[in-house]
C-alpha cells in the first residue's frame, strides 16, 4: 500500500513542471491564438541556464536565486523572440506560426549543443531538500513534497493575478475579443508581449526546477512538448485550471501506467486521451471553439486541372528523370531514389493538408506504419517483395484509420497538436517495445528481391510509383470526393447544410493520405535496408510539412516540385554542415515571414501579373477566405 | 472643431464601401448620423477609429491628423467607440468590463468614475459581479456605453444605441446621452430612427450608399421631407 502511495506523489511531483509548462502555453494560447511550439525550447533553455548558475554559485542562495535568475533570463529571451518574431506572424494562419516556433526550437536544439555541448549535465541537489522522508518503509525525496506543495501555490498564484489585478482582467478580455481590447485604448502590442514574457516565465521555472530531478539534456525539448500538448488537449486550451487537472491527471497515468504496461506506459495515456476527446472534444475544461479557424493558405487561386501542354511537360519531365540512370552513377541513382520517396510523401501530406485543410504535425507516423509493416511482413512472416509492397502500406492504413478517426473530431491547432502527439505515441511504442520493433536497434537487412536490387532498377520502381501516386491524387482533387472534401475546407458548416458528411469525407482523406504514406515508407525501408524508430519521428513530420510549404501549400501540385528542391538541398547541407537543425530552423522562419507561397506559389503569382488583361475574376476570387466566413 | 473627416474611403478588400465622406463635429455637440441598414454608418465610425486597414483620407481629432494613427492611440487620445454588436466581454463581470475601459483623467474631458457611471446606468449598479453574458440586451448596452465612458473620452462613437431595445430602455438612453451631452461630452450617434435621433441631436447627416447626400441641422432636415422619405425608412 506504502509503495502505491509513494507511486502517486511522484506523479504528482512530476505534475508540478508540466503544469507550469501547460499552464504558460495556454495562457500564451488565450491571448495571442498562437500555439508556441517553442515552449518546450524555452523550457529547456531554463534548465540549462539555471544548470550554468546553481553550477557557479553555491549555496542555498546560488541555487534558488540561480533559478528564478534563469527564469527571468528566458522571458527575456521571450520578450525579444515576441518583437522580432512573432508580431510578424500574428495574422498568418495558424500553421504557419507552428511552422516558425517550430523553426526556433530547431535553432535552440543546435544552439544548446553548441553552448554546453552533447552531453547530459547532472545538477545539484536543492539546498534543504537533499534527504528523503520515509513513508513507512518507503523513501519519498523531499524535493518531490516541495515539488507538490509548488504546484497549487502556482496555480493560486496564477489565480490572483488574473482575477485580481487589472492586467489579468485585459487578459481576460484580450482572450475573448481583441479587437475590442484595442478599442477601448489598451495598446494589444505591450500587452501581447507581456503575456508571452509571463508564458515563457512560467516554461523556464518549470525546466529550472527539474534539474535536481533529471539530467539536463538538448532532447528534454521534444519530451516536454509531446507531453505538454497531450495536457492541453486533455485539459482544454487556454484554461489554466484545466492545465493543472490534466497535468494531475497524465503524471499519474504515466506513474501507474509503468506498474500496468511496463513496455508501452504511453498506451494508458493514450487512451484516457483519447476517451476525453470523444465525450468533450474541446477539452475538459475549454470552452468549445465558434468556429475553426481557416487552415491552409492565406489565399485560395482557383484550383484547375493542368491544360494538354501541360500534360505534356509533365510527361517530358518524367521522361527526362527517367533517363537519369543512362547517365549518372549509383550514388546519384540512390539520391534519386530517395527524391522520389519523399515526393510520395510530399504529395501525401499535401492531400491532407492543402487538399483537405488539415495540417498534420505528425505525418511520419504513417510514413514509418508503412515501413515497419515491410519490415514485419519481409522479416517475420518471410512474404516475397511485391506482397509486401502490396501489404505493407495497409499498417499505414490502419494506423491512419484509428488515429485519423479521433483526429478528425478536432480541426486547426487542436487538430495538429492530436497528430503530433499520435506520432510520438507510435513513435514511443517502436522505441520501447524492444522484442518486437527491435527498439533503438530497428530491424535491418530488409534488401530488395534481385529483380529491384540494382539502382537504376530501384530507381525506376520508386519513379514510377511516385509518377502513379502524383497522378493518383491529382486525379481524386479533380474528382466529386475531392469537391466535396476542399468543400468541407473551405466552409464546414456550408458543406454540412448541402449534405457532405464532413467528418467522413476528412477522415477518408486522412487514411488515403496516411496509406500514400505508408507505399512511401514501405519503399524507404527496401532503399534503407532497415527501419528505425527515426522514420516515424518528429523531425520526418517537419520535413514533409517545409516539402508541402516550400513547394506552396495553396497549389495543387507544389508538394513535388518542394520535396525535389527540399530534399537535394537536405542531402546537400547535411553533407556540409554538422549545424543543420540550425541552418533548417532559420530557413523554415524565413519562408514563413517573408515566402509564405511557396515556389510554386510564387511562380504563379509571377505570371498572373505578367498577364495584366486577365478578366479581373482570379483577383476577386484570390481574396482572403475569411470573408466567406 | 472636435472632429473633422475629410475625403475618407474605405475598403473591404476589392470593394469600395465608403466615397469620400465629409463631417464636422463641433464642440459639445451632439450629431446623428442617418441612414438605412448597410448605408456605411458602421464603416464610417470603424474607419474613424481605426479598425477598417484600407481607408484614404483625412480624419482630424481636436486639431490632430489622427488617420494613420494605431486604434489605441486614437481612443487614448480622448476618441471613444461604442460598437454597434455592444461586444461586451461576456466571461468578464460587469465591474471587469468597466475595468477594460478605465484610463486616466484628461483635463479637456468630463471624468467618470465607476460610483457616477452606476448613478446613470441605476440597472448595472444592481448586477456589478454579473458576467456580461447573463445579461439582458439593454443592459448590455448600457454597460457597453459606460466601458467607453471610463475612458474619459471627450467624443463618442455611438454606434445605434437604440437598436433593438424596449421603449422604456430607450428612454432611459435618451435621458442618459442627454446626461452625456451636458458634462460636455460630444457625441456622433448613428441611427436608423429618426424619432430617436431628433430627441438626442442638435445636427443630422444622411448617408447613403457610402455617400454623404445630406447635413444640416434637425430644422433643416424636416423642411426637407423628400430627402427625409428617400434615404431614410421610418
Amino acid at each position: 500500500m506504502a509503495f502505491y502511495v509513494v507511486q502517486f506523489l511522484t506523479g504528482l511531483a512530476s505534475a508540478a513542471s508540466l503544469f507550469l509548462v501547460a499552464s504558460g502555453l495556454s495562457i500564451i494560447f488565450g491571448v495571442t491564438r498562437i500555439v508556441n511550439f517553442a515552449h518546450g525550447a524555452f523550457y529547456m533553455i531554463g534548465a540549462y541556464i539555471a544548470f550554468t548558475l546553481t553550477d557557479r554559485f553555491s549555496g542555498a542562495f546560488g541555487f534558488w536565486g540561480g533559478i528564478v535568475v534563469a527564469a527571468f533570463a528566458v522571458a527575456l529571451i521571450g520578450v525579444l523572440v515576441e518583437m522580432v518574431l512573432l508580431r510578424r506572424i500574428y495574422h498568418v494562419p495558424e500553421l504557419f506560426q507552428l511552422l516558425a516556433t517550430f523553426g526556433l526550437t530547431l535553432m535552440v536544439q543546435d544552439l544548446v549543443v553548441l553552448i554546453w555541448g552533447p552531453d547530459d549535465l547532472v545538477g545539484r541537489r536543492a539546498p534543504g531538500f537533499k534527504g528523503a522522508v520515509d513513508f513507512f518503509g518507503q523513501a519519498i525525496p523531499s524535493y518531490d513534497l516541495f515539488l507538490i506543495v509548488l504546484g497549487p501555490v502556482v496555480l493560486g498564484i496564477l489565480w490572483l493575478l488574473f482575477q485580481r489585478t487589472r492586467w489579468g482582467v485585459l487578459v481576460r478580455a484580450a482572450t475573448q475579443d481583441r479587437d475590442m481590447v484595442a478599442a477601448l485604448g489598451v495598446n494589444q502590442k505591450w500587452l501581447f508581449t507581456s503575456v508571452f514574457a509571463v508564458g515563457v516565465f512560467l516554461a523556464a521555472l518549470g525546466g529550472a526546477l527539474q534539474i535536481p530531478r533529471d539530467a539536463v539534456h538538448h532532447a528534454m525539448d521534444l519530451r516536454i512538448i509531446v507531453e505538454v500538448f497531450v495536457v492541453v488537449v486533455i485539459g482544454g486550451l487556454g484554461s489554466i485550471v484545466g492545465a493543472f487537472v490534466a497535468a494531475v491527471l497524465v503524471s499519474e497515468l504515466n506513474a501507474f501506467g509503468i506498474l500496468i504496461f511496463p513496455k508501452i506506459s504511453i498506451i494508458l495515456v493514450f487512451l484516457v486521451m483519447a476517451v476525453v476527446l470523444i465525450v468533450r472534444p474541446w477539452g475538459l475544461f475549454g470552452k468549445p471553439e465558434a468556429a475553426a479557424r481557416r487552415t491552409p493558405g492565406l489565399t485560395v487561386n482557383p484550383w484547375r486541372p493542368l491544360t494538354q501542354n501541360e500534360r505534356l511537360g509533365a510527361l517530358a519531365a518524367l521522361i527526362v528523370a527517367a533517363a537519369l540512370p543512362l547517365f549518372a552513377g549509383n550514388y546519384a541513382l540512390t539520391v534519386g531514389s530517395e527524391i522520389a520517396i519523399f515526393v510520395i510523401f510530399a504529395v501525401s501530406l499535401h492531400f491532407l493538408m492543402s487538399v483537405g485543410g488539415l495540417a498534420s504535425f505528425g505525418h511520419a507516423a504513417y510514413f514509418g506504419l508503412g515501413a515497419y509493416g515491410i519490415a514485419f511482413l519481409a522479416k517475420m512472416a518471410g512474404l516475397p517483395m511485391i506482397v509486401c509492397l502490396l501489404l505493407g502500406p495497409l499498417l499505414g492504413l490502419m494506423g491512419a484509420a484509428v488515429f485519423g478517426f479521433f483526429a478528425v473530431q478536432l480541426s486547426g491547432v487542436y487538430f495538429a497538436m492530436l497528430t503530433l502527439a499520435f506520432a510520438q505515441i507510435v513513435w514511443s511504442i517502436a522505441f520501447q517495445w524492444v522484442s518486437v520493433t527491435g527498439g533503438d536497434n530497428g530491424i535491418l537487412g530488409l534488401w530488395p528481391e534481385k529483380w529491384a536490387a540494382s539502382p537504376s532498377h530501384f530507381y525506376w520502381l520508386a519513379l514510377g510509383v511516385a509518377a502513379l501516386v502524383t497522378c493518383g491524387l491529382r486525379i481524386a482533387v479533380f474528382s466529386p470526393f475531392g469537391y466535396a472534401l476542399r468543400a468541407t475546407r473551405d466552409s464546414l458548416l456550408r458543406s454540412e447544410a448541402v449534405g457532405i458528411n464532413a467528418k467522413r469525407m476528412q477522415w477518408t482523406a486522412f487514411v488515403i493520405a496516411g496509406t500514400t504514406a505508408g507505399i512511401g515508407g514501405a519503399l524507404f525501408a527496401y532503399l534503407k535496408g532497415s527501419v528505425f524508430p527515426d522514420n516515424l519521428g518528429i523531425s520526418l513530420s517537419v520535413d514533409a510539412l517545409v516539402m508541402v510549404l516550400l513547394g506552396g501549400v495553396e497549389t495543387v501540385s507544389g508538394a513535388v516540385i518542394g520535396a525535389i528542391v527540399y530534399k537535394a538541398l537536405n542531402i546537400w547541407l547535411v553533407s556540409q554542415t554538422d549545424l543543420s537543425k540550425l541552418v533548417l530552423g532559420a530557413f523554415i522562419m524565413l519562408i514563413v515571414v517573408v515566402f509564405p507561397k511557396g515556389i510554386v506559389g510564387t511562380l504563379e503569382m509571377l505570371l498572373q501579373r505578367r498577364k495584366p488583361l486577365a478578366p479581373p475574376g482570379p483577383t476577386i476570387l484570390a481574396k482572403p477566405i475569411e470573408s466567406a466566413e | 472643431m472636435k472632429l473633422a473627416v475629410q475625403d475618407l474611403n474605405s475598403y473591404y478588400g476589392p470593394a469600395h464601401i465608403l466615397f469620400d465622406i465629409a463631417l464636422e463635429v463641433g464642440e459639445g455637440e451632439v450629431v446623428a448620423l442617418l441612414g438605412r441598414n448597410g448605408a456605411g454608418k458602421s464603416t464610417t465610425f470603424r474607419s474613424i477609429v481605426g479598425l477598417v486597414a484600407q481607408r484614404t483620407g483625412r480624419i482630424e481629432f481636436e486639431g490632430r491628423d489622427v488617420s494613420a494613427r494605431p486604434t489605441h492611440e486614437i481612443v487614448r487620445g480622448g476618441l471613444g467607440y461604442v460598437p454597434e454588436e455592444r461586444r461586451i466581454f461576456t466571461d468578464l463581470t460587469v465591474e471587469e468590463n468597466l475595468e477594460v475601459g478605465r484610463q486616466p483623467k484628461r483635463p479637456n474631458a468630463p471624468h467618470w468614475t465607476r460610483e457616477k457611471l452606476f448613478a446613470l446606468f441605476p440597472n448595472l449598479s444592481e448586477m456589478r459581479n454579473r458576467p456580461g453574458g447573463r445579461m439582458s440586451g439593454g443592459e448590455q448596452q448600457m454597460l457597453t456605453i459606460a466601458r467607453t465612458l471610463m475612458g474619459n473620452p471627450s467624443l463618442v462613437l455611438l454606434d445605434e444605441p437604440s437598436e433593438g431595445l424596449s421603449p422604456k430602455i430607450v428612454e432611459q438612453m435618451v435621458d442618459a446621452i442627454l446626461t452625456m451631452k451636458k458634462e460636455g461630452v460630444s457625441i456622433v450617434v448613428s441611427e436608423q430612427n429618426l424619432h430617436f435621433a431628433r430627441l438626442i441631436s442638435d445636427r443630422a447627416y444622411i448617408i447613403e450608399r457610402g455617400r454623404i447626400c445630406f447635413g444640416g441641422t434637425m430644422a433643416e432636415l424636416d423642411a426637407r421631407p423628400d430627402i427625409r422619405d428617400a434615404h431614410l425608412s421610418l
